[in-house]
């Protein structure tokens, strides 16, 4: 048990250690990676069956008893955050073969992609919040490296500008957890569900959940705190800009998610409001910018930070049915956006270009790029019966089932405004005749092409299968909102039933008596 | 003890908020380093400063004593202090890189990652003196 938890932190690991040793740009070293992603995507479908199965899982690294030690939990959503990062990790791996070739940058993307990986996975499993924190740092350092893989001037700019922000907002979270553990004592997440009540001084404590908004409010790249985000996700290569766009900014969200359902919940008239106004500006301003841009992956930057509004507004609605709907939108986006990064990469290897203006033909080069082109954009529009539909419609319909007709309308116009951005990436990418002045497009190799359209193909599957049979997903949603709703389940797997029996907590809110 | 460590504290975040807000990159990096002081002693603070009560258990206890000093921000600090040390590290590279490639350290002239500025807005046309 304690290795099912251990074990999609300690495989990456492995992998960039070894990725790293093995000769430089071999076969080997490239089967080892994708051996690895694989590995980790079992591994994962395993931890998420099991917990499935059994409810949520815990585990006490190195025996010490739940407080002191380091403890793993995987409830449904850390289970399923954890699927869905292999996914992109499998995906990653292989379109970097087509996108990096063998040579050069390839030697160091494998080992800090899979570095990154466990950093991500590792802030997805961990149960007490100053690992939550090291594993950001983890994250962030092989992001670093990803990011300047390369080391163009405009990756060194970006890279200045990424690395400010994310560095402070470490700092902030350190900053967070240093003020609560001084309030309450203890560090390990559940310990501080039950201990947050205790503390005399609600409203210090008010100010606490304010920092911890700031810090994850960088990470994720919300209104106002999210121009590093724009500034450096269109500079790296594409599979790094792909893997960030799906994975970094949602362990933010999702960091949102769990301390605001299992810490501060003492004050949600304030901290919840906080964040409702957060999400309905985040969405506005990020599909704003994304209209007024020209360059690929630009658009789909601002179109990240317009949807990290959508998944903070489940978190603020703070209901069973906004946490369902916010749930199912980072599950269903986080494969939807790194595709539709892929597409932008195989469409700029194509046209020479990621600039819409001098970009062009797209359509009658590689009709089979257009097409699936389409599923993951019409999908982040919202468009039926694609998953991202389902993902809004839940959403809108939890904003109107709490009177928020305000946030309610933001939400629809925004995904209007998502379908202009996606119908001109269509119309001036792939539907108008190429400017004549422009170099003349390069169909694909057939290997490269193989490993371009594979994972776009594999992913829009994914996305078209969601949409059409949504239920799996939705139950799986639906369960994790209901563990972080009433988080005494999740405290008795860490603590054990006796201390979690002992607290006042579970006393005022019995299972499910909420909904 | 607390009061001192809570005005320094707050004296080093002042000092960074100011070096970071500066264009120049290079006492953002000295800013940064600064911060990560400070939160370190807030961290140092957070458990309470308690004088000569180390948390050793006694022989025949199982225990700390009571009102021992708390061990705990000692251990976070120690990971606080590797991590902001390798952190640093990589920001000082990527600043000197930075100056490398792009032969400024004004954080307002580096924007080759930004799209081109718009062309400054046309001038008024000049008025045409009327018959």
């Amino acid at each position: 048990m304690t290795w099912l938890l251990a074990g999609p932190i300690v495989l990456p690991l492995a992998a960039a250690a070894l990725t790293r040793i093995l000769p430089r740009g071999s076969a080997l070293q490239r089967t080892f990676s994708l051996g690895s992603a694989l590995g980790l995507l079992g591994l994962s479908v395993t931890l998420l069956a099991s917990v499935w199965r059994n409810g949520i899982l815990a585990a006490q690294i190195g025996d010490w008893p739940a407080p002191f030690g380091i403890t793993l939990v995987a409830d449904h959503l850390g289970a399923a955050m954890v699927a869905v990062t292999a996914v992109v990790g499998v995906a990653t791996v292989l379109f970097s073969f087509a996108d990096l070739g063998t040579k050069g940058l390839a030697e160091g993307f494998h080992p800090s992609l899979h570095a990154l990986l466990a950093g991500v996975c590792g802030a997805f499993l961990a149960g007490d919040i100053f690992n939550l924190y090291v594993w950001f740092e983890v994250m962030l350092i092989s992001s670093f490296a990803l990011l300047a893989l390369g080391g163009t001037r405009a990756q060194l700019d970006g890279a200045v500008r990424y690395a400010a922000l994310n560095l402070l907002a470490t700092t902030m979270l350190l900053t967070g957890i240093g003020l609560l553990y001084g309030l309450t004592g203890t560090l390990n997440m559940a310990d501080l569900h039950l201990r947050v009540q205790e503390v005399e001084n609600q409203g210090l404590l008010t100010v606490v959940a304010v920092v911890f908004i700031v810090a994850f409010g960088i990470k994720s790249a919300v209104f106002p705190l999210f121009f590093w985000l724009p500034a450096s996700y269109h500079t790296p290569k594409v599979s790094v800009s792909a893997v960030f766009s799906g994975l970094l900014t949602k362990v933010g969200v999702y960091s949102l998610m769990r301390v605001f359902t299992l810490i501060f919940t003492q004050d949600v008239g304030y901290t919840h409001q906080i964040l409702l106004w957060t999400a309905g500006l985040t969405m506005v301003t990020g599909v704003l910018g994304a209209a007024a841009q020209n360059e690929l992956r630009r658009i789909l930057s601002f179109h990240i930070i317009s949807q990290i509004g959508y998944m903070v507004l489940g978190v603020a609605l703070f209901t069973p049915l906004g946490l369902i709907g916010g749930i199912f939108y980072i599950l269903h986006h986080i494969i939807v956006k790194t595709n539709l990064f892929f597409v932008a990469g195989a469409a700029r290897r194509i046209g020479g270009s990621a600039n819409l203006k001098t970009l062009g033909g797209l359509y009658k080069e590689d009709p089979l790029l257009a097409g699936l082109f389409l599923i993951p954009a019409l999908s982040l529009a919202g468009f039926p019966p694609l998953s991202g539909f389902w993902a809004k419609f839940l959403l809108i319909e939890a904003s109107v089932e709490t009177q928020n007709y305000v946030i309610a309308a933001v939400a629809l116009a925004v995904g209007l405004l998502t379908a202009y951005s996606m119908t001109k990436i269509w119309v001036q990418g792939f539907w108008k005749a190429r400017p004549p002045e422009t170099r003349r497009p390069r169909p694909l190799t057939p290997g490269r092409r193989r490993y371009m359209l594979g994972p776009i193909a594999g992913l829009a599957a994914v996305t078209l299968a969601i949409g059409l049979y949504m239920q799996p997903l939705y139950s799986l949603a639906e369960r994790a909102a209901t563990e972080l709703m009433d988080p005494s389940g999740y405290v008795r797997a860490v603590l054990g039933a006796d201390r979690a029996m002992a607290s006042p907590a579970v006393a005022l809110g019995p299972a499910g008596g909420n909904r | 003890m607390e009061p001192i460590i809570a005005v320094v504290v707050g004296f080093l975040i002042g000092c960074s908020t100011y070096l970071m807000l500066q264009r120049n990159l290079v006492r953002f990096v000295l800013g940064l380093a600064l911060i990560s002081h400070a939160v370190n002693l807030l961290l140092f603070a957070s458990g309470g400063l308690i004088l000569g009560r180390p948390a050793l258990i006694g022989a025949g206890s199982a225990t700390t004593p009571a009102g021992s000093a708390n061990p705990v921000p000692q251990a976070l600090i120690l990971t606080a202090i590797v991590i902001s040390f390798s952190v640093m590290t990589f920001a000082l590279v990527l600043a000197f890189r930075a100056y490398q490639r792009l032969r400024t350290v004004d954080t307002d002239a580096m924007r080759v990652a930004e799209p081109p500025l718009p062309p400054p807005p046309a001038r008024a046309r000049t008025k045409v003196a009327l018959p």
